[in-house]
């Protein structure tokens, strides 16, 4: 039944189909990019006073945005404190996503399907509202926390300021993240066929055993992506911060990368030089993700071959 | 194989028979990991709790009683809520709406024959577009928002309900799930079948594929739903109206000012409060039918 002109059609038709998402990929992911580029590429050069039409006019600056961008402090800051954030963060939240998936795995566990939904809540929950949440709780004149600390008579750490912002803000991260990732990490668990259990278990392992010496290997894939995007999400911490701003003055404008490019493209106007950062950070991003994950193939490789 | 698993497992389960991982129903309860789940689930529900409360407090009850007492203010603060500057809250509320029902709508519809196409086709270039498709996931939406907001700008569209919508009916993850529910879900020999009855391609995908796809499609709805209502960066960027602005960006700017007038605390209060509602609510409805799990791109429960 298959004419030549059939068979034409169908070679035809997977390429219309995937018109509308090459379009909307082109003009909203490739041509931005391509164009952030070119940007962080020029300058302004302002000749005389600045006044007049011909006065402000675009030229080629070479890498000339992208040595100030290394070069300039607040940047640097900023993502030192990103960095820091980090640290606290992708531990903590994939330590409670594997925790928690390994609890609602194990056996005779209780009112696990009222857990999972509660500890997947937050995800529901926009990053703004989490902060904002989260910064009520932290203001001494609303939080129960403050309530209790009084009426105890203990001393009162300001958890907006200094060491204790950076937690603060962790722990609004953790919060929204680690419901998503523990869904993650559980199917990969479940996947697990159960014969594989049985043998540890006829041979007397402890359920402790099983979890670390079965259950985390078999799951290795599933943590090796949630930390992929974890590491992505956090260096691009923008909402939080910006959220808690009006809250707190220990939150500057350019606490983290992101917020600093922001800053810079529409607070200061010199969107050469926010380009040239955000193409730094893209960068930093895709070789911090790719380096971990060729690292983690290796040794997988390795491992196979031992 | 079933005998010898029988004298591992404990006495009051002499019933439970098989291989089964976990043998049905045993009397005890492992408090360790039961203890454990509860304790998250109180950590993620504190803060929910709490502006559940705090939005029944009235101005002057919400400094002066304690945290977790219900205050007599709640229908004085939604009163508040609806007249500031003339309801523009509820502008907000059909604002995100408008964004996210119909951009995710947008985005499946995109993503489901996108899926199909890479699932159901071997043509040239495939693995390539695909790869390339995902590398969107990668990219910093600050590198795409900033120029995407400049590009945007040069075809006067900035500042517009469009210049938020746009840039996120394309979801790399979405394309990426469709792809997966299409090569579980729709057989080869059924499409090859409906082609020798002599059906159109178009007409294989919206009458034989779509409907298979269709459990893993609602996954990439709810998927973008959230990740579109959520979204803060975007309207931040595109939006200066606040006729315009999505409930994120509309809290925002009310907390900026709420920040010098602790009297605006209650509303900011009360708004994020219902603007937990519609996601909460969304999510309590759909678990009964739809699995968490396939939001990860699990085809089988």
């Amino acid at each position: 039944m298959k004419s030549p002109a059939h068979r034409g059609r169908a070679g035809r038709a997977p390429y219309l189909f995937l018109v509308p998402a090459t379009a909307l990929f082109v003009l909203f992911f490739a041509l931005p990019i391509g164009y952030a580029l070119w940007l962080s590429l020029r300058k302004v050069r302002v000749s005389g006073l600045g006044l007049g039409s011909g006065a402000r006019e675009e030229v080629w600056a070479g890498l000339e945005n992208y040595t100030g961008a290394l070069s300039d402090s607040e940047l640097l800051h900023g993502a030192l404190r990103v960095l820091g954030y980090g640290c606290i963060v992708v531990p903590v939240m994939l330590g409670l996503a594997l925790l928690f998936a390994l609890m609602l795995d194990s056996e005779r566990v209780r009112l696990a399907p009222f857990t999972r939904l509660a500890i997947f809540l937050p995800y529901a929950i926009p990053g703004v509202v989490a902060a904002l949440l989260w910064g009520f709780l932290y203001l001494p004149d609303v939080s129960p926390l403050y309530y209790v600390l009084d009426a105890l008579g203990l001393p009162q750490p300001d958890l907006l300021d200094g060491g204790p912002l950076y937690l603060a803000l962790a722990n609004i991260a953790v919060w929204g993240g680690t419901g998503f990732n523990m869904i993650v990490i559980y199917t990969a668990l479940r996947a697990v066929p159960a014969e594989v259990y049985e043998a540890a278990k006829l041979d007397g392992a402890t359920p402790l055993q099983i979890a670390l010496r079965i259950k985390i290997p078999m799951v290795a894939p599933s943590l090796v992506l949630t930390f992929f995007f974890s590491v992505i999400a956090t260096l691009q911490v923008f909402s939080e911060p910006t959220t808690l701003k009006p809250l707190t003055n220990s939150v500057s404008t350019t606490w983290s990368p992101l917020m600093k490019v922001y800053q810079d493209a529409f607070g200061n106007g010199d969107i050469h030089a926010a380009a040239a950062q955000a193409t730094l950070i893209a960068l930093a991003t895709l070789v911090l993700s790719f380096g971990f994950l060729r690292a983690v193939n290796r040794r997988d490789r390795q491992e196979t071959a031992r | 194989m079933s005998s010898l698993a029988v004298p591992g497992t404990e006495p009051t389960a002499g019933t439970a028979g098989g291989t089964v991982r976990r043998p049905a129903r045993r009397r005890r309860i492992a408090p360790l990991p039961t203890l454990t789940l509860l304790l998250g689930a109180v950590y993620c529900l504190l803060p929910v709790a709490w502006v559940v409360i705090a939005s029944t407090k009235s101005g002057s009850e919400l400094f002066s009683t304690f945290t977790f007492w219900p205050g007599t203010g709640f229908a004085g603060n939604l009163a508040d809520l609806a007249a500031y500057r003339d309801g523009v809250y509820w502008r907000w509320m059909g604002n995100s709406a408008l964004y996210a029902g119909l951009g995710a709508l947008l985005s499946t519809c995109v993503s489901a024959i996108s899926g199909h196409a890479l699932a159901v086709y071997r043509f040239r270039g495939r693995e390539a577009l695909f790869n390339v498709l995902l590398a969107g996931v990668l990219m910093p939406p600050v590198i795409l928002a900033v120029p995407q907001y400049l590009l945007l700008a040069q075809a006067g569209l900035t500042d517009s309900h469009l210049s938020v919508l746009l840039p996120q009916i394309l979801s790399p993850y979405g394309v990426y799930l469709a792809r997966i529910y299409a090569t579980a879900a729709v057989p080869a020999d059924v499409v090859e079948a409906a082609r020798m009855d002599g059906a159109g391609e178009w007409r294989i995908f919206t009458r034989v594929a779509l409907p298979m796809m269709l459990p893993g499609l609602v996954t990439v709805f709810l998927f973008q739903f959230v990740a579109v209502w959520n979204n803060f960066l975007l309207p931040y960027i595109m939006l200066s109206d606040d006729e315009k602005f999505p409930i994120t960006l509309g809290l925002h700017t009310l907390l900026e000012q709420g920040a010098n007038t602790p009297a605006l605390y209650t509303l900011v209060i009360t708004g994020a409060f219902l603007a937990v509602l519609p996601l909460v609510a969304l999510f309590l409805v759909v678990q009964r039918f739809w699995s968490l799990d396939l939001l990860s791109g699990a085809v089988k429960s």
